[in-house]
Order: C-alpha cells, then structure tokens, then sequence
C-alpha cells in the first residue's frame, strides 16, 4: 500500500483494558507501537467497563478498537462490545484484540465479529501491518 | 586483592596474566575466527564481558562481601547445610473454579508430594468485589478460586489440618479480609491461631506499581497493613504478613535489576510503616518475606537472589539498626516467569521452566512454584501441573545440585555480577530514596515509567530479532497441535452467584449489618481493624461488603494518566 503514511495519519485507535484484569503490559506496549507507527491512539486505561469502552470509542470517534484481555473473560466481554456498538452505532468501528485467547475461542470471536485476534508472541509490526491494511478511516 | 603470582591456594595462579593472555593467545585466536556476531548481554540488556578472572574482583572482599553459608551478609545461603538440611518447599500456586474445584486440586497436589498450598483468587476476589458484582461477570472462577464468604474458605480447607500445612495465600488488595477468613476457619478447626503457619502476599505497593489490582489510595491501604502486621506480630506469630513481591514487576516487563531495586525498596517501605506503629524492627520484621521471579537467563537470576541476600541483610542492618539476625535474613519464595513461556511450541517450555527452576535453586530460594508449560494457553490442566512438579522433583533429587551448598559462590563471574547488580540496584534505590521513598515515588509514576521503558525496548529487541525468542522469532516451524486445555465451565459463575445468594439469605441479618457498621465507624478512627474485620467474617459478611464498608473513609484508588 503506498498510501498507508498518509491512511495511518488520519486513523483513530483506541486501545482498551476492559474487565477487572490488571495485565496492562501488552496493551500499552501495542497502543505505544502502533502510536509510534503513526496512527492516534487513545488508551483507556484499566478497568473499563464495555460500556465505557464503547462510550469512549463513539465519543472519541474512533475507527478501531483493540482490546487487551488476559483474565480468561473474553468470550463474554468482547461479544458485548459488539452488541453495544452495534446498538449505538458503531458497528462499522473495526473491533480486534489480544490476549490468553485459545485457539478455539479465537475463532468463535472471529465468527462473532471480531476482526483479528493476535495471541501471546505476535510482533508489533504484525499488528501494525494488519491495522494498517484492515481499519479503514470511518466515513465521517 | 593485590599483586600476581601464585598463592599457595593456587586461587590466583591466573591473577596479573590477563594482559598477557589477551595478546598471546585471544588475539590470534580472534584474527583466525572471530567471535558471533551477537550482543552478548543478558535478557535485561546487562553487558557481559568475554571473561571473568580475578580483576574483576577489585573492591570485592570475600568475608565482607561473601562470607560463609547461614552468617551475614547471607551471599551464599540463608543456612549453614542448605538443601543438604532440607529441601525447598515446592509449592504449585493453584485455583480456579469454585471453592470445591480448588479444594480438590489441593487434595491432589497434597497426594503427589507437595509440601504446601499456595491459593490463587480470582480477579473479582483479588478486587474486592462479590461473584454478582457486574464488573466480575464473566471473571468468576477464571484465574483463581471465587470465594465471597467464611463459607466458600470452609470449603476451600475442608479436610486440610490447618495446624499441619503452611498455606500462602496471593491476595493483595482485600488481604485484610481472606487473612480473617483463614483465621476464621482455623478457629472453627479448632486450631490455636499461634500454631498457623503461612503467608499472605499482602503487597499494595507492587500493585500500583505493576500488578494494578487495588481497592484504596496507598495511605489508607498501608495502614491496613500496619494494623495486619500489629495483629499477626501479636496473635498469629508463625505467619509471614508480607510477601514482598518482585515477581510481578519482572511480569509487567522489568529488567533484573529493576525487580530487585523496586522489590527491596517496597521492602524497605513497610519496615518504615511498621516502625511509624511503634513496633520494635526485630518484633515483626522477621516475619516479613519475599517472592522473586525466576527468569530465563541462568546467571544474572542467581546473581540477583544473593545480590538481594546480601543487600537486605546491610539494610536491615546499617538502616534500621535491627539486632536479631532472623531480621536480616531476607527469606524468599520464587517462581518461574510466566512472561518467558510462549504459546508457540508450549512444549519448549517445560525446558525454559526448568532453566528458571535450577536459577531459583541456584540462587538458594526457600520455595518455588514451577509454571505449567500450557499457560499462556489457559489455566494449566492437571498433567501440566503434575510436569512442573515432576520438574522440581528431578531437580531436588536426580540432578545433584543440592549436593553442596551454593556451588556457584566464588565463581568469578558470579562474583562480579552479584556485586554489579546490587551496585546497579543501589543507584535505583538512592533515586526512589531522593524522590521520598517508594510510596511518593510511585505517586510520582516513577517505577512504573521505568519499566514500561523496559518493556517496549524488551519487545524492540524481539521484533528486531536482536533477542532470540526461540519458537517466536527464531525456529518458528513445528507448532504441533494444541494441548488439551483446562476450561472453566460457565456454571460455575452461577453456581457461585446462587451460593452467595444462599449465604446472603441465611446468615443472622442483624449481627451482619452491626458488623459492617462498626468496621465503618473504626476505619475514620485509629482503632486496629483486624479484630472487628474477623466479627464480620464470622458474621458471614462477604469480601466486598466488608471491602465496601471502608471506602467512605479511605476513598479508592484510580492510576493517574498512564503514560505510553
């Protein structure tokens, strides 16, 4: 893509910490790279609740949402992501993540809606690579 | 050390001849095939020189600086026989599921040879938050046990003498409140509290600074551990109060030296809010002990255990004038780093697990947790459990590292690493000393600066490749398919929920609602929490309510703006 300078400059990002778990290594060290790669990024923080991520994402008028989650509560607390911003309107926001993620669930979130998901020893240029060829600017 | 020659020992046979060997024999040696073309350094970025021999000792004096096993400074060992005398007690870190699902695992652990328990909460419980709480949905039960009440601790001990086991306990934030229980259920054992032997981790500040689960604001959550520790000094005397914890700073991404300076700085924090009580150093500080992590690169691990050995012991000594040596011995558990193991070919990490492991024992730690090859996976099943414990087996009894104690001491190289890493470590603290002592320095975002640093330039070197992380960045075919994984069955959120509603609805509801307002009324005065903490155990109060109670007095903790 010869474009992605210029795509990365105008892409929005928030990267999240979602649920009661505290392992924020990952999270800030993506949200970091991918600032570093030019694109904006939001982090949220820890211990968000679905509804303030999504509260956030609208708010901030973001055009992907990467979540971080280690304590095993994915399967519940991405789908509610999903949910929310579909009922909110953002359900053309691009929802992908990382984390503990066994493979099985990896697809059962893919199939849920969630775009990627990046598992434990994924390079930063990996991530980078697949934001800058997967989340498009939203139409605003 | 002084001059060359032979010493009738023949210690310093080599001692003055360095220069002469670098141009007769390493300098032909590097013009015909020159050395890899890699940084030698170790995996926190410490440079290591080709070769160690004794002028690399300079300053160093060995009854000063090393000393003999079981005397001060402790450099080679807390005890004069060391694992001759006793083996480290091997202790897997377990829980998940309910309090029956744990209690379980215990029983097994017990049956295959484990000398003692070590209890992991779930992240709800680790909060302070109750099973129906909404922020706990879908964490119930996931990375540790679900307990809510007295009633799930019963279960979780039920058929454990516990005057005969020592148990450690991984709760940070609630402490307060799982140390009640526990004494709680020894009473209704009918054991004596003096006779309880165990650990609470009881950390707050490597919360804040790496593990992030808190309920208060570090003033209020330090004075809850001052009241712990004038509690346990007087009734529960066999009970470590503190675990000062490096292995999650380690986890968060530090460098070795960083753990070992944030680690004993916490360290030197709460000898600073237990004397602040008026308690005599030596009464309590001997109860106070440490948790390190044991990380991949072999040498600078066991140079930081007696680095930290030996540091503590002058700490105690020369800052806070303590006189009993149990004062100044710095007692340790450690584990292997979860943070080193990978989801590729997870097999690979039973070998790093027992690199790590043998670093651990190396380094003359107290006990050890061994991690399961399949946990960056999921919450290890019960064969990966069994291999990590089989791994500490084969360590303790067919390697032959326990012949002797600490068969490193003297080595030149490790020598000189120890007395660099505590030297390095010195620095860190005098900075965490100059901005006020670790409580305002982590007001000040200090550590936790230091070690995202740490982290991001660890994962530049991985993506460069400059740091080989075999399976990763290197070697990366022959992911075979996935182990089978332990899962957690969704029931048993709603299984837990309908058993706090039970508790809720059967216990004595006016004894409940007096307990809570007195432990309200208490936390805005200075009066000692733990007894009125311990009524509303027994009066089946849960771990938020009673959690609750205090926030109108203490207030709650949020990070400041986290900086990327």
């Amino acid at each position: 893509m010869s474009a992605a300078p210029a795509v990365a400059a105008m892409v929005r990002l928030l990267v999240g910490k979602v649920g009661l778990d505290g392992h924020d290594r990952g999270a800030k060290i993506i949200a970091r790279a991918l600032r570093d790669a030019g694109f904006e990024v939001i982090y949220t923080g820890l211990h968000q609740t679905p509804e303030m991520v999504v509260s956030t994402a609208l708010q901030e008028d973001v055009d992907g949402i990467g979540l971080s989650i280690l304590s095993g509560a994915h399967l519940t607390l991405f789908p509610k992501i999903l949910s929310l911003l579909k009922s909110r309107g953002g359900e053309d926001i691009v929802v992908f993540g990382g984390g503990i993620i066994p493979d099985e669930d990896a697809a059962q979130l893919r199939e849920a809606g969630v775009q990627a998901v990046f598992t434990p020893g994924t390079a930063t240029g990996e991530v980078i690579q697949w934001v800058r060829t997967h989340v498009p600017p939203r139409k605003r | 050390m002084s001059g060359g020659g032979r010493k009738r020992d023949g210690t310093t046979v080599v001692h003055g001849r360095r220069g002469e060997w670098e141009e007769t024999v390493l300098k032909p040696s590097l013009g015909k095939k020159p050395e890899r073309d890699v940084a030698f350094t170790t995996v926190s970025d410490l440079p290591i020189e080709r070769l160690y021999t004794p002028e690399d000792l300079e300053g160093w004096d060995a009854e000063r600086d090393l000393g003999l096993p079981g005397e001060p400074p402790y450099t080679r060992g807390l005890h004069p026989t060391m694992y001759r005398g006793r083996l480290w007690t091997m202790r897997q870190f377990a829980g998940f599921g309910s309090a029956e699902d744990t209690n379980r695992r215990f029983h097994y652990l017990l049956e295959h040879g484990q000398t003692g328990l070590s209890t992991a909460f779930d992240l709800p419980t680790l909060m302070g938050r109750d099973s129906d709480d909404a922020l706990a949905e879908g964490e119930v039960g996931r990375e540790g046990v679900a307990i809510d009440t007295l009633e799930d601790m019963e279960t979780l001990f039920r058929g454990i003498p516990l005057g005969e086991v020592s148990t450690s306990m991984t709760i940070n934030a609630p402490a307060f409140v799982l140390l009640a229980m526990y004494l709680a259920v020894a009473e209704k054992q009918g054991v004596p509290l003096e006779r309880l032997e165990g650990t609470i981790q009881n950390d707050i500040l490597k919360e804040y600074i790496a593990q992030k689960e808190w309920i208060y604001p570090p003033a209020p959550s330090m004075r809850l551990i001052g009241d712990m520790i004038a509690f346990c000094t007087e009734r529960v005397p066999k009970w470590n109060t503190i675990s000062i914890s490096g292995y999650h700073i380690r986890e968060a991404g530090s460098t070795a030296v960083q753990e070992l300076a944030f680690t004993l700085a916490d360290g030197l924090a709460y000898v600073e809010a237990g004397r602040a009580r008026g308690l005599d150093v030596d009464r309590f500080a001997p109860r106070l002990s440490f948790f390190f992590n044991s990380h991949i690169d072999f040498f600078e691990e066991i140079a930081k255990y007696r680095a930290a050995r030996r540091m503590w012991c002058r700490f105690m000594q020369e800052r806070f004038g303590a006189k009993d040596p149990r004062s100044w011995m710095l007692r340790t558990h450690a584990q292997t780093a979860g943070c080193s193991l990978t989801a590729q070919q997870p097999v690979n990490n039973v070998v790093r697990v027992t690199i790590q492991a043998l670093a651990a024992v190396l380094g003359g730690t107290q006990s050890l947790h061994t991690n399961s090859l399949d946990e960056t996976l999921a919450l290890p099943s019960e064969e990966s459990v069994r291999i990590a414990l089989r791994t500490q087996q084969i360590v303790a009894e067919e390697s032959g590292v326990t012949n002797t104690v600490d068969p490193l001491g003297g080595s030149y190289f490790v020598e000189a690493l120890t007395t660099k890493m505590e030297q390095d470590a010195l620095e860190l603290i005098a900075r965490i000393d100059a901005l006020g002592g670790m409580v305002a320095a982590i007001e000040q975002g200090f550590p936790q600066r230091e070690i995202a640093e740490a982290a991001y330039r660890y994962q530049r070197q991985l993506d460069t490749g400059e740091k080989t992380l075999v399976g990763v960045n290197r070697y990366t075919e022959g992911n075979g398919p996935p182990p089978a994984l332990l899962r957690i069955d969704p029931e048993v959120e709603r299984g837990q929920k309908n058993r706090l509603a039970a508790v809720k609805e059967r216990r004595d509801r006016r004894r409940h609602a007096q307990s809570l307002e007195r432990l309200a009324a208490a936390a805005r005065g200075p009066e000692p929490l733990m007894p009125i903490v311990l009524d509303a155990v027994r009066a089946y109060a849960s771990v938020q309510e009673i959690c609750d109670a205090l926030k109108p007095a203490f207030g709650t903790y949020r990070e400041g703006k986290v900086p990327l």
